[in-house]
């Protein structure tokens, strides 16, 4: 047991309420007087020239008030990176995907705004078109880029130890392969932003965005705004998992518009428009080799990987790197080879998704630990337990695992399953359709660099104490977009403050109250957390200060708890202050009594002798990582780690795989708030769940997508989700404020190489492409079996 | 052309004339400013904008006004006695059913249908009756929780 009133319990989310009674504002809730509708005009072609663009007739309808093309804007190249920046406002010189922003109109009503649209009149003149991103880099492939060659948007080649001399000394050595394909936020609110632009020149953006300190940054430099300018504002935001990490086109459309117009503008996309605005998981296709020895010991893996990144770079130069990076631990491997290709496709383009990059690698390398430890005779769960990194181990690509509970988790499951008993079967077969597998993984708790390169603090957190006494204010620009931050940042600032959590107001999410890098690479408990707790330390210090020199008590006997100031040791004469109080409050209803100070009084106090008490906190990550190219991405101040076992039956006859039960441990260091750990564990085995098992962007031969709606592209139902166990394992991560770390993305690892290893255990058989639709499963489960099947031949060798 | 409709919404009764192709839903929103019923996919896919149309459950964007006409529709702000929350919004707020909340209002009017109906459902028919809304925040653990503890509590 500890000692903490408020933190590792399970007080209920601040915003709990206003979500349950539907007042809960999104960016689409929003109306301001004057407000136009924008629209946006997308390429119907995947890769074409643009020859000649003619806005007269949309601009001629009634209703119209402005209509943009590439001609209206400042030709600014903007992307995540800095260093393949390759997206404009609009298209210029041709469409790369369908779905290409190509010009836009606001309008007094959403009807005309889409009229208007149809009277746009482009010419294209048709490119060859690149859809498989194993083609991309063969000679001939049509060109997506004319400035990036063999369509790679970025390659990896990293060697770590020697894998050649490894592979003499491995008693076993396997290759496999596997390919995912590519999957869909599908969080439930679609983009939206809304814009205004006054006379003075400051621009405000309202938007549905996961780090509205890149938004902001992005406006200013593509719209040539000075940056103290722009104030972006998230609103309330209905999920994001990734894909709402970035600036897109929209929100730039919708300042522009704005600024054109001298009026307020909105655009909301349909759900069709989140499937081709995208930004979610790539298509990956992983080939590894893993060796072995005798006794258990992972010898070496070498690894190759290609990803479809479709039309533009997006976060694919740090997806690729994580790919690779993410596979250094949590199990000790000296030797590690990766060579890892992004590359363009006349597709949608991908980016960051939970997860980043790393979840397929993870698959593949956890399936090829099953498969080897099968031949050598050994529990796969064993096998991981002898591997397994501890607490202030180093990865051979120099990842610092300062806090590890990777045995615990694997312990945690391994008994709560009862899998020493129930997971009998080891190499000798049954095929009877029930089966269980492990897995586990690790992730970030924060990248340790912005993506931009800077030393700017990553967060900054004001705490302004009331002054009036009683309260105080959180000012965070960190992004609540339903992982529980602004709820985090409450119980943090009510334990260092000593006062109930009903006193803290949490003001976030916008780029004027503070500068905070976003919710993304698992990034807010950790890093403004510290913040917090940094800002809640100086107001408390303040406070207490004023006390002490009113009272003449030292500093240090002076504790404030449950709103209540407490005098160690000796008791306190506040009667002069409390008579103060009182007289200043004559006529209200509620007055302090009794024979202890109240934090009202001690706070008003403190504003009467200095002014405004405002406590400061910021976090920067220590400088991290090696020496090697690409050595900072994967860094992290912390790592997250989680085991998970997957039950299932498989219908023999069709390939049907019914999931029983997912349990999972994962560590967080500490868990500021329990049962927020658990809802984000649930939430990433659904994910994992929904991409193992069902999720698949499907395009056809013009790389139109024949499924961008939540009918045909399909995400898990409550009758699709098992039960779900969830254990908290806290390792007490000491670079994590009150020792925390992530939850949100290395929860999600273990997923998918669970349900593959399950699936393995109850048939024998390997599936080597995902989803798991059960056409795969039942060819691998004939395969398997020695039978084949009409088809086989069609599935292609990947890599 | 606009219809005349009379429908009852939360309690209070609106005279409302409106064109034959608004939907339920942007009437919700757009008109009555009920921005609680969230749009997700305007197709009857997701079950955010899920209202109780007579007490049944509905996917409001795909019901025209004009077919509201003489009905009586429960929105989630009509679900709490003033500051009093519903049982079901309670147990929503203390198992943590709640994460971005897009969700949220559809399955609490989707739960109520079913107690309504069914005072004590197993977990299956928990989960059957909330299959046709998506989540892609819970796993919808937490959320069949808060049914089985919303069930307990409501008389």
């Amino acid at each position: 047991m500890n000692s903490y009133r408020v933190l590792n319990s399970r007080v209920a989310r601040v915003d709990a309420v206003e979500k349950v009674v539907g007042k809960a504002v999104y960016t689409d809730d929003m109306v301001v007087s004057g407000m136009l509708y924008g629209a946006i005009l997308h390429s119907p072609v995947a890769h074409a020239r643009i020859l000649s663009i003619d806005t007269s007739l949309a601009k001629a309808l009634p209703g119209v008030k402005a209509v943009l093309t590439h001609a209206d804007t400042g030709h600014v190249k903007f992307g995540v990176s800095p260093a393949r920046y390759d997206e404009t406002i609009f298209c210029e010189d041709k469409v790369r995907y369908v779905g290409d922003e190509v010009a836009a109109v606001a309008a007094t009503d959403p009807g005309t705004a889409m009229k208007a649209l149809d009277l746009i009149k482009v010419v294209y003149e048709p490119l060859p078109i690149l859809l498989d991103g194993l083609r991309a880099m063969e000679p001939g492939a049509p060109k997506v880029h004319e400035r990036f060659h063999r369509n790679i948007c970025q390659e990896v080649h990293w060697h770590f130890g020697d894998v050649d001399a490894a592979r003499a000394q491995a008693d076993f050595v396997r290759t496999d392969s596997l390919s995912s394909k590519m999957q869909d936020g599908a969080f439930l609110e679609p983009q939206s932003a809304l814009a205004q632009y006054d006379h003075n020149g400051y621009l405000t953006l309202y938007s549905s965005t996961q780090t509205t300190h890149y938004v902001h940054r992005t406006l200013a430099m593509v719209l040539d705004i000075p940056l103290h300018k722009v104030r972006v504002v998230k609103p309330y935001v209905g999920g994001g998992f990734g894909p709402k990490a970035a600036c897109s086109s929209m929100e730039l459309i919708t300042a522009l518009l704005a600024m054109k117009t001298g009026r307020p503008v909105k655009i909301t996309f349909d759900r069709e428009q989140v499937f081709l605005h995208s930004r979610a998981r790539h298509q990956f296709f992983h080939k590894m080799t893993t060796g072995i020895r005798r006794d258990g010991t992972i010898s070496f893996l070498e690894h190759h990987c290609i990803m479809d990144g479709g039309a533009y770079s997006s976060f694919g130069i740090a997806s690729v790197y994580y790919a690779g990076s993410l596979l250094g631990g949590p199990y000790r491997l000296a030797n590690m080879k990766y060579d890892g290709y992004r590359v363009f496709t006349n597709k949608p383009v991908s980016g960051a998704q939970r997860g980043h990059g790393a979840v397929i690698a993870r698959a593949l390398f956890e399936v090829q630990l099953d498969r080897l430890a099968e031949e050598i005779g050994m529990d796969p769960l064993e096998l991981r337990l002898k591997n397994v990194m501890e607490t202030g181990d180093t990865t051979c690509n120099e990842l610092d695992m300062s806090s590890l509970g990777m045995r615990e988790c694997l312990e945690a499951v391994r008994e709560r399953t009862g899998w020493n008993s129930r997971r009998t079967k080891g190499s000798s077969h049954k095929a009877d359709g029930h089966g269980m597998g492990v897995a586990a993984g690790f992730f970030v708790s924060g990248a340790g660099y912005p993506i931009y390169r800077s030393r700017t603090h990553h967060c900054t957190v004001e705490i302004k104490v009331a002054e009036v006494g009683g309260g105080v204010t959180v000012r965070s620009g960190a992004a609540e977009i339903g992982q529980g931050s602004d709820t985090m940042l409450a119980m943090i600032t009510a334990e260092v403050l000593g006062i109930p959590m009903e006193d803290v107001k949490v003001l976030s999410g916008d780029s004027d109250l503070s500068v905070d890098l976003g919710a993304y690479s698992s990034r807010t408990t950790l890093m403004t957390g510290h913040a917090t707790r940094q800002a809640a330390m100086d107001a408390r210090k303040q406070i207490l200060e004023v006390l002490a020199e009113k009272t003449g008590i030292p500093l240090d006997a002076l504790d404030i708890r449950d709103g209540f100031v407490h005098v160690q040791g000796s008791q306190m004469d506040f009667a002069s202050i409390r008579k103060e109080y009182l007289g200043e409050h004559r006529g209200f209803p509620t007055q302090p009594h009794g024979d202890l100070l109240t934090f009202a009084e001690a706070s008003r106090l403190a504003f009467l002798e200095r002014g405004s008490i405002i406590g400061k906190g910021s976090y920067r990550p220590p400088p991290l990582g090696g020496s090697f190219k690409g050595a900072a991405v994967g860094t992290s101040p912390a790592f997250g780690c989680s085991a998970q076992v997957a039950e299932l039956n498989v219908d023999m006859e069709t390939g049907q795989i019914h999931m029983e039960r997912i349990t999972g441990a994962h560590d967080c260091g500490f868990a500021i708030n329990r049962t927020q750990v658990e809802a984000q564990m649930q939430g990433a085995m659904s994910m994992g769940l929904g991409e193992a098992l069902m999720e698949e962007v499907k395009y056809d031969d013009q790389g139109r997508i024949l499924n961008a709606n939540l009918a045909e592209y399909k995400i898990p139902t409550a009758m699709d989700m098992p039960p779900l166990e969830s254990i908290i394992v806290e390792s007490h991560e000491p670079n994590g404020p009150f020792g925390a770390k992530e939850v949100g993305e290395g929860a999600i690892m273990p997923t998918i190489p669970a349900v593959l290893n399950a699936l393995y255990d109850a048939t024998g058989a390997m599936v080597t492409e995902l989803p798991l639709t059960p056409e795969r499963v039942l060819r691998a489960i004939k395969k398997a079996r020695g039978e084949t099947s009409r088809g086989d031949g069609d599935t292609r060798e990947q890599v | 052309m606009k219809h005349d409709i009379q429908v009852t919404i939360n309690g209070t009764s609106h005279q409302l004339a409106v064109p034959a192709n608004r939907t339920l839903l942007e009437l919700l929103r757009d008109d009555l400013r009920l921005t609680g019923t969230n749009k997700g996919c305007e197709a009857g896919d997701c079950g955010a904008c899920t209202v109780l149309l007579d007490g049944d459950p509905v996917p409001s964007c795909l019901v025209l006004a004009v077919q509201a006409d003489g009905c009586d529709v429960l929105t989630i702000e009509g679900l709490a006695s003033g500051n009093r929350l519903h049982p079901i919004q309670q147990a929503f707020v203390d198992t943590g059913a709640v994460q971005c909340g897009y969700c949220t209002p559809g399955m609490i009017l989707v739960s109520l249908a079913l107690l309504r109906k069914n005072p004590h459902p197993d977990e299956a028919e928990i989960r059957g009756a909330l299959s046709g809304n998506l989540c892609r925040c819970t796993g919808y653990q937490k959320i069949v929780q808060a049914v089985q503890a919303a069930a307990k509590e409501m008389p």
